[in-house]
């Protein structure tokens, strides 16, 4: 198991915003965490990329207890986050916002050539065909286009687990095919994804695992082929599964069969 | 000489200098296949035949990403307009005398592009220049004076000073660059007659130029031989590093020009220096007393393009100062310290100024409280928009600070020639501004729609 979350609770005042939130995530499998607005995905996402850190529980990654207190330590491990926002700048090229931050250098100068090499070859990993050039500036692209660049962006380093904020929002049928497709090459590369959505014919079309939350806990995780979108959706919305105690598989949060009274 | 005598002129710096690191300067002339990204092409574009490079180039033009074309046309339509009305607008001597009233603009343009492509602004670069060149002029003309290299660097240091003060203000404590920079203008005016006063009263608020070193500056010029050999030189260098980078690009398959599109570019500098040099080496004294030569200005101007743009488009500092330009979050979060490349740029744009205010007081032989540092910080900000620069920051080049500073001399010079009182002068610059403005806008309309 590459991600293992045990016991992460998170609360801001009074209001319990994660609380004994459970979570794996295999190397090289796509999860979707999917969850009413509210249900604390975003909360939890930034517990793991170190932007808010849990107050208890533990985050072990690949078999070690890890502390991230920054997105820089959620780096240095080889996660990477993909924000909804996808802070790319407009005016810079493409070759130019991949190496923001960590520009290559020769002789003290940017190395535009090795740059414009890595990045073209970092696109093709992708499958990124559509993009013209990569002296296009990231402005004249499409919106699929520009997901392809921050995500290709987040995996330069040596990403080793992605986590994708709401990629397909927003997004036409085409563009959102070409993410998925993004998101499957991720994975067949050996990364491991987590992917927010709302939409379910997405995490249908490119997850193997899903996670359910519902008001900070997990409602229910598995193999995606153990659910259907019905199961998806009553859990997403009662936080119950009226087929949990038959199938027995989706009390691995270790709430997925309650009700969605509160505990 | 052509109508386009100064304007490729003064461009032969131009044209020259941003050329080398187009590859990475963001919406450079020499990237060619922008927008229109939708068109899957499996193969990612290495060298563009010639004819799509026109095409694509001038979607760039329609779509506001390359912006010098409008200037430059607007640039000739002025220059034809001018000379018919005056036979004297294209003479050398009046032509030189533009380069030279242009210098001055063009400087303290490129200090405030500097800013600009932060997406602030610096209001005090008027005065701050005033200062740099003040300071500079008293140490050099005291009964003592210090010798005049001394004399220019510590007007520089001094400018640059107040450039990072204002700079730290802004980061630090996270002010409005207009305000800080607004009791900038005022503070440095304050400072400026506290300066003069130095002087004693009996000089009156006045620093002469006494050193004739500083005064050669502007005022001096180059042997005719020497400035053709100069010239040459230049041409010839900046030809080679175009074209070896270019081949080199093309062969490693990395994106480039087509070569006649490198070629032409070389051409044209080549012509544009050629025409410099024979409009500065006709006379333009009397016949007793001839007056040739390319005056010294030209080249510092030339270097002082050279050297920003490098630093703009090869180093790391120019791309950070781009990506705040763009998106100050997206740079913050890929780790790049948005307060010291602010603070470095105020800094910058003082140091800049200074040199502006060192050539003002070089041309005028001298520098006092007449110095009207509110307006010159206005016409510097014109200068760097007319030329093609975003008041919203991330977008221009210093090459556009040139343009625009020679455009803004040329309507002075001409409305000059043609006895316009000032209140036809301010209209027109306010009209030319507003075009600028109105394409920047354009401009950048265009790009919300085409993008996404």
């Amino acid at each position: 198991m590459l991600l293992r979350l045990r016991g992460i609770s998170k609360s801001f005042g009074s209001v319990q915003a994660l609380s004994q939130v459970d979570l794996d995530v295999p190397a090289g499998t796509v999860t979707a965490l999917v969850g009413d607005n509210g249900a604390g995905k975003s909360t939890l996402i930034k517990a793991i990329s170190g932007i808010s850190p849990p107050d208890s529980g533990e985050i072990v990654w690949k078999g070690h207890e890890v502390h991230v207190r920054t997105p820089r330590d959620a780096t240095a491990l080889g996660i990477a986050t993909v924000y909804q926002d996808l802070a790319l700048c407009d005016n810079l090229d493409i070759v130019q916002n991949m190496w923001l931050g960590h520009e290559r250098l020769r002789h003290g100068l940017l190395d535009e050539t090795t740059m414009e090499r890595e990045t073209r070859q970092a696109l093709a990993d992708l499958s990124v065909v559509t993009v013209r050039s990569v002296r296009q500036v990231v402005g004249s692209l499409s919106g699929g286009q520009r997901q392809a660049v921050a995500v290709a962006k987040a995996v330069m380093g040596k990403a080793e687990l992605v986590i994708m904020d709401e990629p397909t929002a927003a997004l036409g049928v085409t563009q959102t095919a070409m993410v998925l497709d993004v998101i499957g090459q991720l994975a067949s590369r050996g990364i491991a994804v987590i992917v927010i959505s709302h939409n379910l014919a997405d995490v249908f079309a490119v997850a193997e695992r899903v996670a359910v939350m519902y008001l900070g806990r997990i409602a229910g995780q598995g193999s995606l082929s153990d659910y259907d979108t019905q199961r998806v959706v009553e859990l997403i919305t009662t936080g119950g599964d009226s087929r949990a105690f038959a199938a027995g598989v989706a009390s691995a949060g270790g709430s997925g069969a309650r009700l969605p009274g509160r505990d | 000489m052509s109508a386009q005598g100064p304007g490729s002129g003064s461009g032969s710096t131009g044209v020259e200098e941003p050329s080398p690191p187009a590859g990475g300067a963001p919406a450079a002339g020499g990237v060619a296949p922008l927008a229109n990204g939708a068109q899957p092409s499996g193969t990612p574009s290495g060298s563009a035949p010639l004819g799509s490079f026109v095409s694509l180039w001038l979607r760039q033009v329609r779509s506001g990403e390359s912006s010098v074309l409008p200037v430059v046309a607007g640039f000739i339509v002025l220059v034809i307009i001018f000379q018919t009305e005056s036979a004297v607008f294209l003479s050398a001597g009046n032509l030189t005398n533009l380069l030279v009233q242009g210098a001055t603009f063009v400087l303290l343009g490129m200090a405030e592009v500097f800013v600009l492509l932060l997406g602030e602004i610096d209001l005090s670069i008027g005065y701050n220049a005033a200062v740099g060149g003040t300071a500079m002029a008293l140490l050099a003309s005291q009964p003592n004076p210090v010798p005049w290299p001394l004399a220019i660097l510590v007007g520089l240091a001094v400018s640059a000073f107040f450039g990072v003060l204002q700079g730290t203000l802004i980061t630090r404590l996270g002010l409005p660059s207009f305000i800080v920079t607004l009791a900038g203008l005022l503070g440095l005016e304050g400072v400026l007659l506290a300066l003069l006063d130095l002087n004693g009263a009996a000089a009156g608020g006045v620093v002469q130029v006494t050193s004739n070193v500083i005064s050669d500056l502007v005022n001096g010029n180059l042997d005719n031989v020497a400035g053709w050999i100069v010239t040459a030189a230049l041409v010839a260098v900046f030809g080679t590093l175009s074209i070896r980078r270019d081949r080199f690009r093309r062969t490693n398959g990395l994106h480039a020009p087509p070569v006649y599109v490198t070629l032409a570019k070389v051409v044209l500098a080549a012509a544009a220096g050629f025409v410099l040099v024979a409009i500065c080496n006709t006379n333009r004294g009397s016949v007793a007393s001839p007056v040739t030569g390319v005056p010294w200005v030209v080249l510092i101007l030339a270097a002082f393009i050279a050297s920003y743009t490098f630093l703009l488009g090869r180093t790391r500092f120019g791309r950070y100062v781009y990506a705040i330009g763009g998106n100050p979050e997206a740079a913050r979060r890929a780790g790049v310290s948005l307060a010291r490349i602010r603070t470095i740029c105020f800094g910058l744009s003082g140091f800049t100024a200074a040199a502006g205010g060192i050539i003002y007081a070089s041309r005028l032989g001298s520098i006092s409280s007449d110095f009207d540092g509110g307006s010159y910080v206005l016409y510097a900000v014109a200068a760097a928009v007319i030329g093609g620069t975003s008041l919203f920051g991330g977008r221009g080049k210093m090459i556009h600070a040139v343009l625009g500073g020679v455009i803004i001399a040329t309507i002075y010079n001409g409305l000059g020639l043609l006895n316009l009182s000032a209140a036809v002068q301010y209209m027109v610059v306010a009209l030319v501004l507003l075009a600028a403005v109105i394409l920047d806008a354009l401009a950048r309309r265009q790009q919300r729609v085409t993008g996404r």
